[in-house]
């Protein structure tokens, strides 16, 4: 059975909800089974925020983990709490533009990409959630890139296009960035 | 196939009323239910129906009790804070014995607690809540996609039997977002009609009166023993659960709603480590799967139950079970959901103890 655990984290305001609903629904859209679980609860703003995106050829148990296989980390205490958790041999995707520590563990992989400063140039910051999904996806293949655009069009159905556009830019870009 | 929707827990129930039937909601926002109580204010509007935000769960509970002398669908929505509020109103409900639904998302408690998932209102909606002799209908799904079919299922139960039905969800079910196949809109004019007994202007008719009082108490034990009839048929009828693994099992796990999703995982875990174990998960909490459950873990070396509480359900499943087998217990409590890695240590640790 293929299953991804993944939890993103982040300041809230970073779209790190955004792109967990995003990932969870192009699974969706892939024909396999699903969950988006959130943290939710009385956060400041600023506040670090996190979900929990299960994906399964099989139904799902567990919406809730100790020890996801993969985490995105968009900045430094969304590290500091979950690159412990992280299952040995799993993925660590960190978003360099904001978090500037080195990671310590040596026995999982990892991969950093400049989330903020690729979304900027591509014309909008707020796009870095997709750059870091995109570079998510292009390590693990958890969903298709069709499918991530229909998801986009789900959820920004009947507003313009250029949105979508830019959210795929940026997906495209966070695959290109960790190609080496 | 129908098409899949990607959808909180609490919208999916929301939904799910309205295409049942309901077109009348009343309710007070509370975390973590709150998607539930925006949902009906923006969607009743679009389908011809009325919603209200009363001042509090107290008035709430005493409109969905007017509305439901009517006939037609109602239902609220609430948390454990709000859910005591309301069992007053329960109360009466059943005395009344008026279809109608209610929905608790359960937080932590006592008190004002935390707004993170919980089972611990268990008690509360199995055994009473209110005041006198009387039972709910409960039950608990641990999929959005069961949420949906259930909340569809308790306004059928509700009509059939004139009795309120609770949903005993949880925050984690109402926050978080799974795909759902929602079932079709239910024609109105193919529900219940209650005309036989419901309030609807009695003129050129005789009147009807609904109450749960009679001052007179052989007439009151009258009324309660029709109760007590009905339940009967309930427990007769209505008893809803689920096995999974537990054929060859040697370990019995037992859990319900959410809790027992999880265990789903800690199943698939322990059998790739090669532990025979199996689950048992009841669906309606009232009436409780005595019979089945007992029969189910008759041949196992135990039963391990868990919930998300200090163990509620627990009584229920040592009536079930007696002493013919031990009856262990774990459970997290206050807003913690107990995760799979978690309890499969819990698992290993009473196997130990069985060699």
């Amino acid at each position: 059975m293929r299953e991804h655990v993944l939890v993103a984290s982040g300041f809230g305001g970073q779209g790190i909800m955004l792109l967990g609903q995003i990932l969870a629904t192009a699974a969706m859209v892939d024909n396999k089974f699903s969950t988006w679980l959130p943290s939710y609860g009385p956060e400041m703003r600023g506040g670090t925020a996190n979900c929990t995106v299960v994906i399964s050829d099989e139904h799902i148990g567990s919406p809730v983990t100790d020890s996801p296989r993969e985490a995105i980390v968009m900045n430094i205490p969304s590290l500091l709490k979950f690159e412990e958790r992280i299952q040995p041999g799993g993925l660590l995707v960190i978003n360099s533009s904001v978090v500037d520590r080195e990671p310590e563990r040596k026995d999982i992989e990892i991969v950093k990409v400049d989330a903020n400063k690729i979304a900027e140039r591509l014309g909008n910051i707020r796009a870095a959630n997709m750059v870091i999904l995109g570079a998510y996806l292009a390590k693990t293949g958890a969903v298709s890139e069709q499918s991530v655009e229909k998801a986009l069009k789900m959820k920004f159905g009947g507003k313009k296009d250029s949105i979508v556009d830019l959210n795929m830019k940026a997906l495209r870009a966070g695959a290109e960035a960790i190609k080496n | 196939m129908a098409d899949k929707t990607m959808v909180k827990g609490n919208e999916a129930m929301a939904e799910a009323a309205i295409r049942a039937g309901c077109r009348l909601y009343f309710g007070y926002p509370i975390t973590p239910q709150s998607e539930f109580t925006e949902y009906m204010a923006k969607r009743l509007p679009e389908v011809g129906g009325s919603f209200l935000q009363s001042e509090s769960e107290v008035s709430a509970v005493n409109m969905v009790y007017g509305a439901a002398c009517t006939g037609r669908r109602v239902l609220t929505s609430t948390s454990g804070p709000g859910f005591s509020l309301m069992q007053e109103g329960m109360s009466y409900i059943a005395g009344a014995e008026l279809p109608s639904v209610f929905v608790n998302v359960v937080r932590g408690g006592p008190g004002l607690g935390d707004i993170q998932p919980a089972q611990s209102d268990y008690f509360q909606a199995t055994k009473g809540g209110g005041h006198g002799d009387y039972h709910a209908v409960v039950l608990a799904p641990g999929t959005i996609q069961e949420a949906v079919e259930l909340v569809h299922d308790a306004f059928d139960i509700a009509d059939k039997y004139r009795t309120p039905v609770i949903i005993l969800a949880d925050g984690m079910l109402g926050q978080m977002m799974e795909p759902v196949v929602f079932g079709e809109f239910r024609n109105l004019e193919s529900l219940s009609d209650h005309l036989s007994w419901s309030l609807t202007g009695a003129k050129n008719r005789e009147p009807h009166k609904v109450t749960s009082f009679n001052i007179d108490p052989y007439e009151l034990e009258k009324m309660n023993m029709r109760y007590q009839e009905k339940y009967k048929k309930i427990i007769a009828n209505e008893i809803l659960y689920e096995t999974s693994n537990m054929e060859d099992a040697d370990f019995a796990l037992v859990g319900f709603g959410t809790m027992g999703r999880i265990l789903g995982s800690v199943i698939r875990r322990a059998r790739e480590e090669g532990i025979k174990v199996g689950l048992f998960r009841p669906v309606t909490l009232w009436p409780f799967p005595y019979d089945a459950l007992r029969e189910a873990v008759a041949d196992k070396k135990f039963v391990l139950d868990v919930e998300m509480s200090t163990g509620q359900m627990i009584e229920d499943v040592r009536l079930a079970v007696g002493d013919s087998l031990p009856v262990h217990f774990y459970g997290r409590t206050g807003g913690v959901v107990p995760n799979p890695d978690e309890v499969l240590r819990v698992l290993k640790e009473r196997i130990e103890e069985v060699k």
